[in-house]
């Protein structure tokens, strides 16, 4: 019996925490996507890069965790918005192959921009000892990092939430969403709005590339690496639904987390069985008016 | 003077492209000692056309078609491990497995559309990918699959390590299966899948069956992917879990738009600009190539709409107005 | 008695709390030509896409020549006859007007799954799609892309279209929509050309279309058929002016002949 509880508090804990890190890295897309309509497969570039500054800021100029994260997803949020200005706004209107050759195109040159800056091996970067230290729940005993991720995507959810459904700032984002061309009709300025989410959007990527580093190692292959699975969520949650994406993202660290551990040696692509079986359920709406995005 | 519907009159032959064909035989007499580089070349080719068939005429963007090419390639190791060294068949044999799995997943895939398709497919290919690299029992995992025999082409022409058979069976194939796409892009099927391409919604309101459309030339074209995976082994003797990455699928993406899709003759321009660069920049890192690759697509989408073909018949268009200008 | 060419019975269908179609009952005898009028946001949209099949009804029937096709696909509608234009055009932008017809012939000789013979050697085929370009005076522009001819000639184009697919039902809408007056003419020439036997279902706003086209008026207001029968009775009744053709509307109507 205690077997059975150690191994399910394990799974839930270690799921959740890497369902956290997925919904920090997703979410950016998610809102993205709903309000731009634009298929990026470029966002992974982002988290990578919050990740590979936060280690480097750490590393190389021994700043403490607690302030070269934020740094680093402050600094990706400021470039991304030169990245948009440059590239992103040409494609808004594209068809959907231009969008995803234009942004593997922009994660290919990411790639070897990171092996260019940070060579091809794994970025080695040490967790901060508070974080390594180890407590014990009575089940077993769980690294601290663990249940920081989990608060972490706690105030980032209530965060998020207060942002888009309390402010002036999330009003106005999700009219434009709704109704792009009504919105600006009635002044707001639709192009700074998209800068500014897509800042957002990319800040959080970094957010989750930084903070998560431990559980997706840092090397040049990351943008694309995870790609699919970030896709898989944001395209089950909906775009621009946040609560939603929560539940996957979580639903998908859980059961990944579930499969490795209970099924090792076909447990990796489960989830992506059941992941292509849900996508083809909830779009294949071949006679329902407009169900999908 | 009253312009010919491109669409309906596509199947005619034009003279230039004779000259594409010579000059890939020209290539097996001019360098005999870059076969190799050259046969990669043609199967590549080869993959691209298939991929054109769905992505450039049918409008269904995937970027897993590499599950194909992978499953014709390690269907004809496997199948010449059994004890089945004849490579036509073989070929064949590989092409239909491919088309296999493209019947029982396409009626599910292709009813969807835009992020959705793109990302399923995505998630295919890498299941493949994984399950590959897991039963190592059957695909030899990392090492992949080596020291597979096949006996001589048509029983006559023996596979000699300087690549002159390999390189001309290879070519062979690519003109066959280049008719076939050429006469399907042609008939009433072909012109019906652009009408999905252009306005999938409205076929639906002329009674088209999209779907089953869309399966048949999906079917088709990883039978074609999966020969083509098939040549790769025969030709290599060499199977490895490359063959089934996401990197393969893109690289037939880029090669075909830098073709230009949806021309028949893109995937087959693309190809062999697209691999000769790479071969003389593989001295470098590979990853400072994968900045070109992503620098090309770039300037692709912004710049150069249609790819080579579209700025060749730019050209060729300016050209005639230059003459047409001089007519008295 | 023949069975009427379409049928629709006790129709309904609702968006969240709002009822966009209300318990809709058309008949449409063969070779009917009724107009279906009402103001905007009536559900005439709604009530001519659960027709076609993009949308299903909550609730109700609807007979094609006596055969419930309520549950049958868009393909299987058009196949057995059922078919509709577009109030903003929605052809084949990229291709030429020629190719647009041709689609449609094909499809509806089954052609479309040939992969064999060449698509311009079907001498039937392009034969058939010439005689309906011809039939609509496109035989100028049938080299041309949709996206490059005027909007009078693509609306005649979704005629074309229409009929290459020999339909038994014809659902038009609003035809000459957002088309000048001049180019107008044109396409209701074509509209009062079409075969005899062919029920034709119109949306309309423009009652001079309706009245030189209709024989039959139906009006629908919040998604309920507020009455239905010869344009005079409607166009004179209290209730029906009120509701949508207002005081102008009144007096230009009862004055005298319409002008083209």
């Amino acid at each position: 019996m205690d077997a059975l509880l150690s191994s399910l508090s394990f799974i839930t804990l270690y799921g959740v925490s890497y369902g956290v890190v997925l919904f920090t890295i997703s979410i950016g897309l998610v809102v993205t996507m709903g309000l731009m309509r634009v298929i990026n497969m470029a966002h992974g570039a982002f988290a990578a890069l919050g990740g590979y500054l936060a280690v480097s800021l750490m590393n190389a100029f021994s700043v403490p965790f607690a302030i070269a994260v934020p740094a680093a997803v402050l600094a990706v949020a400021l470039f991304s918005v030169l990245i948009e200005r440059l590239f992103y706004v040409h494609i808004y209107t594209a068809t959907e192959l231009d969008q995803v050759l234009l942004t593997v195109g922009l994660a290919y040159v990411a790639i070897a921009g990171l092996n260019l800056a940070f060579g091809p091996n794994v970025f080695p970067g040490q967790l901060p000892r508070v974080l390594t230290a180890n407590v014990d729940l009575g089940l077993r005993t769980f690294q601290v990092y663990r249940l920081f991720l989990i608060a972490v995507g706690f105030l980032l959810v209530v965060l998020l939430w207060y942002l888009f459904d309390r402010t002036s700032f999330g009003a106005r984002l999700r009219a434009a969403v709704d109704n792009r061309t009504m919105a600006q009709a009635i002044g707001i300025d639709v192009p700074k709005l998209f800068s500014l989410v897509f800042a957002i959007g990319s800040g959080l990527a970094a957010l989750g590339g930084a903070i998560g580093y431990a559980i997706f190692p840092l090397e040049p292959i990351y943008p694309l690496k995870y790609l699919v699975l970030v896709l898989i969520i944001v395209s089950l949650a909906g775009f621009g639904n946040i609560k939603p994406a929560v539940g996957v993202a979580v639903f998908v660290g859980v059961v990944d987390t579930a499969c490795r551990y209970l099924f090792p040696s076909v447990g990796a692509f489960i989830i992506y069985a059941i992941l292509i079986g849900l996508i083809i359920y909830k779009h294949a709406g071949v006679f329902t008016r407009g169900s999908s995005s | 003077m009253t312009a010919r519907s491109e669409l309906l009159e596509r199947h005619a032959f034009k003279p230039i492209e004779a000259v594409y064909w010579l000059l890939l035989l020209a290539v097996f007499f001019a360098f005999p000692s870059y076969l190799a580089i050259a046969t990669t070349v043609v199967i590549m080719s080869l993959f691209a056309l298939s991929l054109d068939l769905v992505l450039g005429f049918a409008g269904i963007v995937t970027l897993g078609h590499a599950a194909y090419f992978g499953i014709g390639a390690y269907t004809a190791a496997l199948l010449a491990f059994g004890g089945f060294h004849e490579p036509i068949s073989d070929a064949l044999l590989s092409g239909l497995a491919a088309a296999g799995l493209a019947l029982v997943i396409g009626p599910a895939l292709l009813l969807l559309d835009g992020l959705p398709l793109i990302m399923v497919t995505m998630a295919i290919s890498a299941i493949l990918f994984e399950a590959a690299n897991k039963a190592s029992w059957l695909t030899g995992g990392d090492d992949g699959l080596r020291d597979f025999e096949f006996s001589p082409v048509f029983g006559l022409f023996r596979w000699s390590v300087y690549g002159q058979t390999s390189y001309l069976y290879a070519l062979g194939w690519l003109a066959v299966l280049f008719v076939l796409v050429r006469r399907i892009v042609s008939s009433p099927f072909g012109v019906a899948l652009q009408g999905i391409r252009e306005n999938r919604a409205r076929m639906r309101l002329i009674g088209s069956p999209v779907v089953g459309h869309l399966v048949r030339a999906y079917v088709i074209s990883a039978f074609m992917a999966g020969i083509a995976g098939a040549i790769h082994a025969q030709t290599n003797k060499f199977v490895s879990l490359e063959v089934l990455s996401i990197d393969t699928s893109v690289d037939a993406v880029v090669m075909l738009v830098l073709g230009g899709i949806g021309r028949l003759y893109g995937g087959l321009i693309g190809a062999p600009v697209y691999i000769l660069v790479k071969h003389f920049a593989a001295e470098w890192n590979p990853y400072h190539w994968m900045f070109i690759i992503g620098a090309l697509l770039i300037v692709a989408v912004r710049f150069v709409r249609g790819g080579l073909l579209g700025i060749l018949g730019r050209i060729g268009a300016w050209l005639a107005s230059l003459g047409g200008a001089r007519k008295p | 008695m023949t069975a009427l060419a379409l049928e629709t019975l006790d129709l309904c269908k609702t968006f969240g709390a709002l009822k966009v179609v209300n318990h809709v009952s058309l008949r449409l005898p063969q070779g009917a030509r009724h107009a279906l009028i009402g103001p905007n946001g009536a559900g005439k949209t709604t009530l001519v896409q659960l027709l076609s099949g993009v949308l299903r009804p909550d609730s109700g029937r609807i007979l094609l020549a006596g055969v419930d096709i309520s549950a049958s696909s868009q393909q299987h509608r058009v196949k057995h006859g059922l078919v509709r234009t577009f109030q903003v055009t929605n052809l084949f932008r990229g291709l030429t007007v020629l190719e647009n017809v041709y689609l449609a012939v094909s499809e509806r000789d089954n052609s479309s799954r040939r992969m064999i013979a060449a698509a311009g050697k079907r001498g039937d085929l392009v034969g058939r799609a010439e005689a309906i370009i011809e039939q609509l005076g496109l035989a100028s522009d049938r080299h041309r892309r949709i996206s490059e001819i005027a909007y009078g000639q693509q609306r005649l184009v979704e005629i074309a279209v229409a009929l290459s697919l020999d339909p038994k039902v014809l659902l038009l809408d609003e035809p000459a929509a957002g088309i000048p007056s001049k180019e107008a003419s044109l396409l209701l020439d074509a509209v009062e050309r079409l075969p005899a036997d062919i029920a034709v279902l119109m949306i309309e706003h423009d009652m001079h279309v309706v009245r030189r086209f209709a024989t039959e008026v139906s009006v629908l207001v919040g998604g309920h058929i507020l009455m239905s029968g010869l344009p005079q009775e409607v166009m004179s009744s209290e209730e029906v002016r009120t509701v949508y053709l207002g005081q102008t509307g009144q007096k230009r109507f009862t004055a005298g002949a319409p002008h083209a």
